[in-house]
């Protein structure tokens, strides 16, 4: 997830650099004085979550948890995560110094994303819409995945079909995939209403995440377009455990302490 | 006092301890070590020549020797770091169209691209030491006050010191309620128990982050705070410090030159 320095070109790296700045500052206009122990001790504890390693299969995954972070913390994400990817480079040597606003922009962005997106559907009083957002979104999400398998097999049927076009479809069926597996556990009543938009905003962040990661590295150069369609693909997994653990936490927090979601405008 | 940051980082306010003989990095201003390292890693990410880079990892890596790191911290970041580029290293010459160097089972490995794999590895080594030696080093209260120096929105410094202050705190909890877990015979599998487990306990520290900050708050204002923090380290530049700061200007002309005539 983190981009090593030296890898990315110029023009991405002073991109990145002010998109982080624009964000950091806005969010540091909104945020009051009064909220700074609230946003630096979440962000403490999302350090500390950073080092949480999951096992998965026979490796095993450190979260990132942007998801949850926008959902949380709203704007507040960007400074949050601009101190701990500094300390993360500057102490532990991941990431690194050149490509910190890139690295920023690209797990910050869809946190705030997800904070839009998703917060509605959490805090909803009346469940219902979220129930039928949720059951719309599965609609389309079926859709997807019958076109991603339909465009699969015609790559496979015509001969010489480009590998970027397979790449794009499986992506995309993959996507779907996860998005099906997480409204089956809503259905089973694993997950509550508040819990599918968790799982929603933790693997949709995670998605973006990877896809930003992709395109920073296919601006830099033609020779990562195939590792930037790599990296896409190997996010699936991520993305399905990301989504659970956002779930479960969502659930947990709206019944324990509902006002955690609202403790930073 | 911060354990997850690394060892380097032993005392919160309280200077070094003299006992034993400081490394004349550390006892320069933190600003002037910040800044040149930033200023050192801004070019590096911009040159393109191998010799340059090669010299600059040669500068990177005297200035880890001279700071004296703990060797085998040290050793485990440098893998972390270089298990990316040898990845990149295996897989660029084959993805980078150009010359063909050598073929493995029909793929053909191009001379630009094991170039370019050098090159990006050459440049995530040399920002790597250089920031190790001469960033790594401070502690962290002691690199967000450098930041508050030089300008850095007093807010965002803030926000940096409160993270470093309870990163500890929390990894203490976190630490607690895993051995709780372990307890009661938790063990961590790729299931959906696991991650659910894992979720709660993840929302669990956060519900008391939340009640902590709460009473971080309160304690605050009962010491009158009106939203103004008081950073009570003053750093003062000395004629060593310009002296270090001159040599870092020169040594950036000089790889500027070597990278460009």
């Amino acid at each position: 997830m983190h981009i090593v320095d030296g890898a990315l070109s110029n023009p991405v790296l002073i991109g990145g650099g002010v998109i982080a700045a624009a964000g950091v500052a806005y969010s540091l206009k909104k945020l009051e004085p009064e909220d700074l122990p609230r946003v630096g001790v979440l962000s403490a504890v999302f350090f500390v979550v950073s080092l949480i390693h999951v096992p998965l299969g026979f490796s095993s995954v450190h979260l990132i948890l942007n998801g949850l972070l926008g959902i949380i913390l709203g704007w507040a994400a960007f400074p949050a995560l601009v101190v701990a990817l500094l300390l993360q480079a500057v102490f532990f040597g991941f990431g690194g110094l050149t490509v910190l606003g890139v690295n920023a922009v690209n797990i910050a962005f869809p946190a705030v994303m997800v904070f839009f997106i998703c917060r509605w559907g959490i805090t909803a009083q009346q469940q219902n819409l979220a129930k039928l957002v949720a059951d719309v979104l599965f609609a389309i999400f079926f859709i997807l995945s019958i076109w991603a398998g339909v465009s699969l097999y015609e790559a496979y049927q015509t001969e010489g079909a480009t590998w970027r076009v397979s790449v794009n479809s499986i992506s995309l069926a993959l996507f779907a995939l996860v998005m099906i597996y997480g409204y089956i556990l809503y259905r089973r009543k694993t997950l509550s209403v508040a819990g599918f938009w968790g799982f929603l905003g933790g693997s949709l962040s995670i998605f973006f995440t990877a896809v930003m990661v992709a395109i920073s590295l296919a601006l830099s150069g033609d020779e990562f377009a195939k590792a930037a369609e790599f990296v896409i693909v190997a996010h699936f997994p991520v993305m399905a455990v990301e989504g659970i653990l956002t779930a479960a936490t969502i659930q947990l927090i709206t019944k324990v302490k509902p006002e955690l979601i609202n403790a930073v405008r | 006092m911060t354990q997850v940051l690394g060892e380097v980082s032993q005392s919160w306010t309280v200077k070094n301890d003299q006992s034993r003989s400081e490394a004349f990095l550390k006892s320069l201003d933190p600003r002037v070590r910040l800044v040149s390292c930033v200023s050192f890693a801004f070019l590096i990410s911009a040159m393109h020549d191998l010799g340059a880079l090669t010299l600059a990892l040669g500068i990177g890596l005297g200035l880890s020797l001279s700071s004296r790191l703990p060797l085998w911290t040290t050793i485990r970041k440098v893998i972390v770091v270089d298990s990316f580029i040898v990845v990149l290293m295996l897989t660029l010459p084959f993805t980078m169209p150009g010359e063909t160097l050598f073929s493995v089972w029909g793929w053909d490995a191009s001379k630009e691209g094991l170039y370019r794999a050098a090159e990006v590895g050459l440049k995530a080594n040399a920002i790597l030491f250089s920031l190790m030696g001469l960033v790594g080093i401070m502690e962290p209260s002691v690199l967000g006050h450098a930041l508050y120096r030089l300008k850095v929105p007093a807010k965002l410094v803030h926000l940096f010191l409160f993270t470093v202050r309870y990163i500890d705190v929390f990894y203490k909890e976190y630490k607690t309620m895993r051995m709780a877990m372990k307890a009661r015979g938790f063990v961590p599998r790729t299931n959906i128990h696991t991650l659910r487990s894992i979720g709660y306990l993840i929302g669990m520290m956060l519900v008391r982050s939340l009640e902590r900050s709460d009473r971080i708050m309160e304690a605050m204002k009962c010491r009158g705070f009106d939203g103004r923090f008081h950073i009570l380290n003053n750093m003062k530049i000395e004629t060593r410090d310009r002296i270090f700061a001159g040599c870092a200007a020169a040594v950036i002309l000089s790889l500027m030159a070597v990278e460009y005539f």
